[in-house]
């Protein structure tokens, strides 16, 4: 009875300090956002004059400020880096799934070497490749297009494996076979009858997808030079790059929020799927 | 009869290739053939001297002999591998216990989607974003600057930019930030594979939290944190956002935060193509030593 009551407290304890901890950690995590949304409310004389987290009124003037600015495209920026995200999202997703659906339902001889290969150039980053792939854009005068952001986004070596994955767990073979006995073209089984199953995991790896090319710096930054078509990332740096004293900075923060809140409000929406998708595509042990 | 069935079956294999086409198509355009022209790039003096171009002349490997000799590789291999660890190790620690928490049955912390919802979040936040954020944050006159006056602790504002320490700091802290979330959940998935019984038996025999997870948790983890180690290294030679943009690409102060791909960037803007091509190569041969290290590891866990 004795010892019974001793772990409990123990037990409350040990909870109160993980509490703690956690706490504490969402704080630090969340506590530059918070910077981030207040002063993206406050006008710039009163950021310059003192730390508050209370925030201000002139959220709606930063707001036409950015919109108003005729050197820092961040409205274009917004519309360029959705172009780009979204072409390459659906791209990456869709041929994904099917070069993971050739490799997990068809017989053929190449079929292990493939995927043994996608596994191996899974983890090789781009940018060993990237002086290369500057060559050959310039060459195809393919330089200031979007067309060298999105179009390599149907090789996703990564999303592929996700896939495959998730098609072990969740498509059974028979489901091909009995739609062929019904007289379905291979084409139309994948389209009509598989990618429904695969809807958790397209809506996976589309955030993935979508977040990874919002934020992308590296590629756009060898592929974009004009004001008119630059991504945010760019802009970002463009402001990095400018003079920071001579910056309104109400205006600044309203400029860091434009790139960073829509994928937080996406993320929020979709918290659930995401957390349990980040597993699926690694080694669980 | 037997015929028939054989040539379906021939009949359906080409269906295989075709669905594979375009994936291997596009990779061998835009990702194959630059790799390989790189190779060949890195063989060739190609570089501006002024306005005028000097190259393309065969040199052999000078390139890569100047790139150990003439310049600062190993300064930047350091610097990179120094950044990453200090993001690495409270990373690992952290998430060990984060995720020890979470999957423990008897402690049934409340609101732990909430927990983890906000520690994943960083991870999807643009890091060049983020990175001037926490530079304007934390600028000479900045919010943090002035909290610490106002509350007292400092009279005077801190350069954290302007000291080595400070930058590899910051930087540091933002990988931390950005990942500790991810490898939380990567590890409690491993730690939810173990066997429950194993952690009932030794509760039985008196085991302490700390022995359970000293004697069952860590031994059974092993893979899963090389794993995670090995993945995140490879994350980490590919660092440049967060140091590229808090430094206006200096890679201040002095280049102490300057990266190997900073350094590539470098390179690539003022077309000195040969010495770009070099330090590709010798990326591409560590990352893909490393990426065989990975392939161990999913090939392993995909024969279980």
């Amino acid at each position: 009875m004795k010892k019974k009551a001793n772990g409990g407290t123990s037990l409350h304890l040990r909870r109160a300090g993980c509490y703690v901890v956690l706490v504490l950690l969402s704080v630090v995590c969340l506590f530059p956002f918070l910077m981030l949304l207040v002063n993206s409310t406050r006008h710039h004389v009163d950021i310059q004059r003192a730390f508050t987290l209370i925030p201000g009124t002139a959220l709606l003037r930063n707001i036409r400020n950015v919109l108003d600015n005729e050197t820092i495209l961040i409205v274009r920026g917004l519309l360029n880096s959705l172009i780009v995200a979204t072409c390459s999202t659906v791209l990456s997703v869709y041929f994904s799934a099917m070069t993971a659906y050739a490799i997990h339902i068809y017989e053929f001889k190449l079929r292990k070497a493939a995927f043994v290969f996608i596994l191996l150039i899974m983890t090789i980053p781009t940018q060993v490749s990237a002086l290369g792939f500057v060559k050959l854009i310039t060459a195809l005068h393919m330089k200031d297009t979007f067309i060298p952001l999105i179009i390599p986004a149907i090789a996703a070596p990564a999303c592929v494996f996700f896939m495959k994955q998730y098609m072990e767990s969740s498509l059974p073979r028979e489901i091909v076979e009995a739609s062929r006995i019904d007289g379905s073209g291979e084409f139309h089984t994948f389209n009509c009858i598989i990618a429904p199953i695969l809807k958790p995991a397209f809506a996976v790896q589309m955030i993935f997808g979508f977040t990874a090319s919002w934020n992308n710096y590296f590629s756009p930054s060898l592929v974009l030079t004009k004001a008119e078509n630059k991504t945010l990332p760019l802009w970002i740096a463009y402001l990095r790059s400018a003079d920071f004293t001579k910056f309104d900075m109400g205006q600044l923060y309203t400029m860091i929020a434009f790139s960073i809140f829509p994928v937080v409000i996406v993320y929020l929406l979709l918290s659930k799927f995401i957390v349990q998708g980040v597993a699926l595509g690694s080694v669980k042990g | 009869m037997y015929k028939n069935k054989k040539k379906k079956h021939v009949s359906y294999s080409k269906w295989g290739y075709i669905f594979m086409l375009p994936f291997f198509l596009v990779y061998s355009f835009f990702s194959l053939g630059p790799l390989l022209s790189t190779f060949y790039y890195s063989v060739f003096e190609n570089y501006m001297s002024g306005l005028n171009t000097i190259g393309p002349n065969f040199v052999g490997f000078e390139n890569y002999v100047k790139l150990f000799t003439e310049g600062d590789l190993l300064k930047y291999t350091q610097n990179t591998l120094i950044m990453w660890a200090l993001g690495f190790i409270p990373q690992i620690l952290v998430s060990l216990l984060l995720a020890a928490w979470f999957t423990n049955s008897r402690l049934k912390l409340r609101g732990s989607g909430f927990f983890k919802t906000v520690i994943y979040m960083p991870n999807l936040i643009m890091a060049s974003a983020f990175s001037m954020l926490i530079f304007t944050l934390f600028s000479n006159n900045g919010p943090v600057n002035m909290l610490l006056q106002q509350a007292g602790i400092t009279t005077e504002s801190i350069h954290f930019l302007s000291s080595t320490a400070g930058s590899r700091g910051l930087i540091a802290l933002m990988n931390f930030l950005m990942w500790f979330g991810n490898t939380t959940i990567l590890l409690m998935a491993g730690m939810m594979g173990i066997d429950p019984s194993l952690f009932e038996a030794a509760e039985v025999d008196g085991a302490t939290p700390f022995q359970v997870f000293q004697r069952i948790t860590m031994p059974l983890l092993r893979p899963i944190l090389a794993y995670v180690a090995v993945t995140s290294l490879i994350g980490g030679l590919q660092m440049f956002d967060v140091p590229q943009i808090l430094t206006n690409g200096k890679g201040g102060p002095d280049r102490t935060t300057m990266t190997l791909i900073m350094y590539l960037n470098n390179h690539l803007y003022s077309k000195n193509y040969g010495m770009a091509g070099a330090l590709s190569v010798i990326l591409f041969i560590i990352t893909g030593a490393l990426s065989l290290v990975v392939f161990y590891f999913i090939s392993k866990q995909r024969k279980n």
